[in-house]
């Protein structure tokens, strides 16, 4: 709890130091080839960035925890505004995938750790491992490929259709998930292959313990010993690793964002860094670093919840 | 090792056979073009005009896809294997400092990489690459200095509950210095989960590489990675399917393989303690 704001303290001191340290200025990158040093050097000084880099640093903090971000160099527009429009679409996205591909990654697990049959075993885990490889972004391209220009039923771009506004409150619904259906998948897909590796090792380990034979030996049904002792047990490492996944996660996000033009704050991080945007940079990487170590907060509570053991 | 960890060091010694070997594998270059209309967009499989056969087809510069594969398999797994060398040397220095060091140089070594651990990866990396002049060489270092922290949390846990063991004792008491008994003693006995992390570890950079490449922000042309490929077959994804197709099931092998090899590393090292028990 207390390492949460060093850790975001931390990423956000790193990321201004790799801005500052690179070489060149997002001036003359704003300004294009055609510009004089004069008018670099003028605009630097209404920006700021002709200060020492101590200074810069100090006062963006300080204006950071008021809650101002500053103006985006490149768009002229609000940070603050350009963030708030974003996270939403990256917390869906993110959160979304993370659910389905428990969900999905858990049943194909408990499938594997309770049949008979060898093959059926074999058969998930090599699905598993193959969904686990795939590159997000090539997964992405694959399913465009099919979904988008062989199919022709879901929208590969975007949020929402370019005609979204002229709906109905209705389609507008529909039509939002279906731009959100493809990135979505690409995301589950991989996670069901990382969730369904891990908690099959898991599974399987607590599958000969004596409290499951008693469990079978009163009676209990098959199911109801999967759900209430079994699962129980045997998905607390699985719990414990999704803290120290999100990073991970959302940096799948990050490319997947970028291939669908999803507007999360992926995207935007993908375009500021591309254009040397400094303050949307600095914005979007402290906002996924406290979305990221939320999550873990609320990974480490939920981890509290189902296994006593961690509590202290 | 297990069976399926043998296929998957099989897999993995194919496909860097073929980067070596590329130049004796190719008819025709991987930029050689010759009538560009005549030759782009062949499908897999076809003979072109000129008599040259093109097992996966040619791209829409009528280049060779499977010679740009090939070729290509150079450079991605060149850049991943030195980034994960980076990354084993960094992750073991720190690994085995944070064991052996005095406890404020151990508390600190594990802050850091408790810290490195929370960072995503991919901000980053986009950060610096795309601040800096985008080239292989940059790449390495990036994926290497983000990629150790799991290789130093295992070489400080494996190292330490190794430290007590009678032979660790013993060669302590013959008066051997700490540097020593890591290099010579702790680090053959925690070899086997550093190998199983490392091969995961290669088949991560084999795809971030890919994807920082896929973004423009990786090798730069001419040099071609299998990310340059994928992200060349997304222009051409109606037309020509196959050109980011190919690159991309390639690259899911190579990192299958991996997994596969990771997985029997594991297997053999357990197996290995059960028997010594």
């Amino acid at each position: 709890m207390i390492r949460a704001p060093l850790v975001i303290l931390g990423v956000v001191s790193l990321t201004f130091l790799l801005l500052h340290a690179a070489p060149g200025s997002p001036v003359s990158h704003l300004l294009g080839p055609s510009a004089t040093p004069a008018d670099i050097a003028v605009i630097e000084r209404s920006l700021g960035l002709d200060r020492p880099v101590a200074e810069q640093y100090l006062r963006w903090i300080g204006q950071a925890v008021q809650g101002r971000f500053g103006v985006s160099i490149a768009t002229g527009r609000p940070v603050l505004g350009m963030i708030a429009e974003a996270w939403p679409a990256t917390v869906i996205l993110v959160g979304l995938s993370v659910f389905l591909g428990h969900l999905f990654g858990i049943g194909i697990a408990a499938v594997q750790a309770t049949t008979r049959h060898r093959s059926v075993d074999r058969f998930w885990s090599v699905v598993s491992v193959v969904l686990a490889a795939l590159p997000g972004y090539w997964l992405a391209f694959a399913l465009v490929m099919v979904f988008t220009y062989t199919l022709r039923w879901l929208p590969a771009f975007g949020a929402a259709g370019i005609d979204s506004d002229f709906l109905s409150p209705g389609e507008q619904l529909v039509d939002r998930l279906t731009h959100l259906a493809l990135p979505l998948a690409t995301l589950t897909l991989i996670g069901i292959g990382t969730t369904a590796r891990y908690a099959q090792g898991t599974l399987k380990r607590v599958a000969g313990d004596p409290y499951l034979t008693v469990a079978r030996a009163k009676g209990i049904g098959r199911l109801r010993v999967l759900l209430r002792h079994h699962l129980r047990n045997g998905l607390i490492p699985v719990v414990a690793l999704l803290g120290l996944s999100l990073p991970a996660l959302f940096s799948g996000a990050v490319f997947v964002e970028g291939v669908f033009a999803w507007p999360g704050v992926g995207s935007v991080l993908i375009h500021a860094v591309q254009a040397r945007d400094y303050p949307v940079v600095m914005a979007a990487t402290t906002v996924s670093a406290v979305l990221v170590v939320l999550g873990s907060v609320v990974a480490e509570a939920l981890l509290h919840r189902v296994d006593p053991r961690t509590r202290r | 090792m297990s069976r399926t960890g043998r296929l998957g060091l099989v897999m993995l010694g194919a496909f860097a056979a073929a980067a070596v070997l590329a130049p004796w594998l190719v008819t025709v270059g991987p930029s050689d073009t010759t009538d560009i209309i005549l030759t782009r967009f062949l499908p897999p499989g076809t003979v072109d005009d000129f008599g040259i056969f093109h097992v996966f087809g040619t791209d829409r510069l009528g280049r060779d896809v499977w010679s740009r594969l090939v070729f290509g398999a150079r450079i991605s797994l060149a850049v991943a294997l030195l980034a994960t060398a980076v990354s084993v040397g960094v992750g073991i220095t720190i690994g085995g400092l944070s064991a052996l060091a005095p406890r404020p140089v151990t508390s600190v070594l594990l802050g850091i990489t408790d810290f490195a651990l929370a960072l995503p990866r991919v901000v980053v990396l986009l950060l610096l690459a795309a601040l800096w002049q985008p080239s292989a060489a940059l790449v390495v270092l990036t994926l290497g200095l983000t990629g150790w922290m799991p290789v130093a949390r295992l070489t400080y846990a494996e190292t330490l509950s190794h430290l007590d063991r009678p032979y660790a004792e013993g060669s302590r008491a013959l008066g051997a210095g700490p540097i020593r008994l890591f290099l010579t003693h702790l680090l053959p006995n925690v070899a086997p989960p550093l190998l199983a992390a490392t091969t995961l570890g290669l088949g991560n950079a084999i795809t971030l590489e890919a994807g920082l490449s896929f973004l423009g922000l990786g090798v730069q042309p001419p040099a071609t990675s299998w990310g340059t490929l994928i992200a060349s077959g997304r222009d051409t994804v109606v037309n020509a399917p196959w050109v980011g197709l190919v690159p991309g099931v390639a690259l899911v092998l190579v990192v299958v393989s991996a997994t596969l090899v990771a997985d029997g590393f594991e297997t053999s090292s357990a197996t290995e303690a059960a028997r010594v028990r």
